[in-house]
């Protein structure tokens, strides 16, 4: 009963004008954001973030705004999947295989209404996961001391590693970066620099923000340049003709179970670290193709396939938040862009949020509701509108991708040095995803490694140098245990799973 | 041979990693663990992940052919420049040359590409300047 009462006051929060107005904003962006391939939900979100640190909202409304966008990235993507077969971004890749196929039979419009309303419902009961699974969780976080939060890290770096990378080695050097990276600056504790080389501007560390905006969002200009006068990412969506835009009953009703089982899948996915969105939509597709796909007519237009990534997918974006919100450890990459937020602005998520913060927590939950709503309604009867947008080409886009970048990141400091560092990530960012190293534990390195290190030092304190207590607690054990299993797991049986996995050109780091 | 290179490399950042970590001075008071160990995990961490990369690559990726990594560098130089011409320059021109640029590299026609430079510069100082009031770069002409 105490979270219902929480939530309403959360609705209380997300009902002011302001709020409203930018969860309206954050679906719109965030379904053209989706929308656009080349655009996705990690690189939408990292780009809005400095400014909207740099326009000084307060925490509750900046994250309202960001998630709206996270969430609407989520529905956005299934529109070039339909109609183009361009995945809108990563986790719509599983739309196309019966998405397009569907268009080309002239079912466009019925198969863009359908997967709207799969995303309504996987969304809206994942909202409603995250509300009563959340504080749940708060209350077994709670009981964590540094060794079990250091543990917890590593957790969340290794299911990152096993289960959403194909290498485990290359996931394990990109966190590796990602946490030697965090080391530079002045050390916390005792206020010695470490690795700044005597420069000053690296005294203060290297700002996430800056890094997350070059990997995200620059690269992906680099990858358009590479790839500029080629077949991919160029389609032509005038010729489409949409058709009704309502599905026929008889559809729903065969998708109904699917939609069940897929948000199910969807919102499991996306509650454990490592596998975010794209993993969710790819489980409930290959699920449900195991189960109902008996006549063989999956990939050739089959309604339920169109409906069970989607499902699988928006499900998974709000199983994703639970354990941003009541652990501070984020799953996937727009969640972990999303911590740069909080922490730009100062909050800790983690278990203490839902105590000190409420307010941003629960207007935050309730602004999901709203804004899925609005999402439903941008989504079915004014999908039209967003069609246009996908005329847009790349080649006046992706400039302009870059410029607000720029923008961004000097709106923060003001200083060249920041946008020299942004450069210099965008082209690592190029070259580590050329490699296939996934960039999402850099991120996460990046984001959790002082603290990751400020809890080993701090169980190192409480037991005067034993290193034996990390391992201490059976709550630490556990967290290792899975740990350990989570990352050697896929390598001894997840050789046939991950072979099965579509190989595509851009990295497959879960959304 | 290229995921053999990240390995090589990633040995060679390991080593320096941990050599720069055993450089750290200590400062006079300090917790049991001190400033020096956890980046040496880390270094220890990425050496061991690069060793296992350097021994079992995976299969080659796609490179582009060199004109397209001179286009990649020369748009590296561009958003540079762009970063120290700023300040100087002022954000509508600096980013209508940058956009123009980009622009231009991914595909549209020289003209085209520089109208469509000065509507995103424009563009962007509208929205984000005079709507939003962020504050942007200032050139000699205020702009």
């Amino acid at each position: 009963m105490d979270t219902l009462y929480a939530l309403a006051h959360g609705f209380s929060i997300a009902l002011t004008f302001q709020n409203l107005g930018l969860a309206l904003i954050g679906c719109f962006l965030g379904t053209i954001i989706g929308a656009l391939p080349g655009l996705g939900p990690s690189n939408g979100v990292a780009i809005l973030i400095p400014l909207a640190f740099t326009l000084g909202l307060p925490a509750a409304p900046a994250l309202i705004l960001l998630t709206s966008v996270y969430y609407g990235a989520m529905y956005g993507g299934r529109i070039s999947s339909i109609l183009l077969n361009i995945p809108g971004d990563e986790p719509a890749l599983m739309t196309t295989l019966d998405g397009y196929p569907m268009a080309k039979k002239g079912m466009a419009g019925e198969a863009l209404a359908l997967s709207g309303i799969a995303s309504f419902v996987g969304a809206f009961f994942a909202t409603w996961g995250l509300v009563f699974l959340a504080p749940q969780l708060v209350k077994v976080a709670l009981l964590f001391g540094p060794a079990e939060y250091f543990a917890l890290f590593a957790l969340a770096f290794a299911t990152l590693g096993g289960i959403a990378s194909k290498n485990q080695a290359k996931a394990a050097l990109a966190a590796g970066l990602g946490l030697g990276i965090a080391m530079i600056g002045v050390d916390g504790q005792t206020g010695v620099p470490r690795f700044s080389f005597g420069e000053v501007h690296l005294y203060d560390g290297i700002d996430f923000l800056v890094a997350i905006v070059g990997l995200f969002a620059l690269s992906e200009v680099f990858i358009f340049l590479e790839h500029r006068g080629t077949t991919k990412a160029t389609g032509d969506a005038s010729s489409v003709k949409l058709g009704r835009l309502t599905p026929p009953l008889s559809m729903l009703k065969q998708t109904t179970p699917t939609m069940a089982r897929s948000t199910v899948l969807g919102f499991i996915a996306g509650v454990l670290p490592g596998a975010g969105a794209s993993l969710g939509s790819f489980i409930a597709y290959s699920v449900e193709k195991r189960l109902v796909d008996k006549n063989k007519t999956f990939g050739t237009g089959d309604p339920r396939g169109v409906a069970a990534p989607e499902a699988g997918n928006n499900a998974a974006a709000g199983g994703a938040l639970v354990p941003m919100l009541a652990l501070g450890v984020p799953g996937s990459g727009t969640t972990a862009v999303l911590l740069a937020m909080l922490l730009a602005l100062n909050i800790t998520p983690g278990p203490l949020l839902f105590t000190n913060n409420p307010d941003v927590v629960w207007g935050l939950i309730a602004a999901l509701f709203i804004g899925n709503v609005m999402l439903l309604i941008m989504n079915i009867p004014m999908v039209s509108l967003f069609v246009r947008v996908l005329l847009v080409p790349p080649r006046y886009l992706m400039p302009a991708v870059a410029m607000i970048s720029f923008v961004g990141i000097y709106g923060i400091s003001g200083s060249t040095f920041d946008l020299m560092v942004m450069v210099f990530f965008g082209v690592l960012g190029w070259l580590l995803r050329k490699l296939e190293v996934p960039l999402v534990p850099v991120i996460l390195g990046v984001l959790l490694g002082n603290q990751m290190e400020a809890n080993m030092r701090r169980a190192m304190t409480i037991s005067d140098g034993d290193w034996s207590a990390l391992f201490a607690s059976p709550l630490s054990i556990g967290l290792w245990l899975f740990a350990f299993f989570g990352f050697i797991m896929p390598i001894v049986a997840g050789r046939f799973f991950r072979t099965k996995y579509p190989r595509t050109d851009s990295e497959l780091d879960p959304d | 041979m290229s995921d053999r290179i990240l390995g090589g490399m990633g040995l060679l950042l390991a080593a320096f990693f941990i050599w720069q970590a055993t450089l750290i001075k200590e400062s006079f008071i300090s917790d049991p663990v001190g400033p020096k160990t956890f980046p040496i995990i880390i270094g220890l961490l990425v050496g061991i992940s690069s060793l296992v990369i350097l021994l079992k690559p995976d299969e080659e990726p796609e490179w582009p052919d060199f004109r397209r990594l001179f286009e990649v560098g020369m748009t590296v130089a561009v958003m540079v420049a762009y970063a120290y011409a700023l300040p100087s320059a002022g954000f509508v021109v600096s980013t209508a040359v940058a956009a123009s640029f980009l622009s231009w590299r991914l595909g549209t026609p020289p003209l085209q590409a520089v109208i469509a430079g000065l509507v995103i510069a424009v563009g962007i100082y509208v929205v984000f300047h005079l709507i939003l009031g962020l504050s942007l770069a200032r050139g000699p002409w205020g702009f």
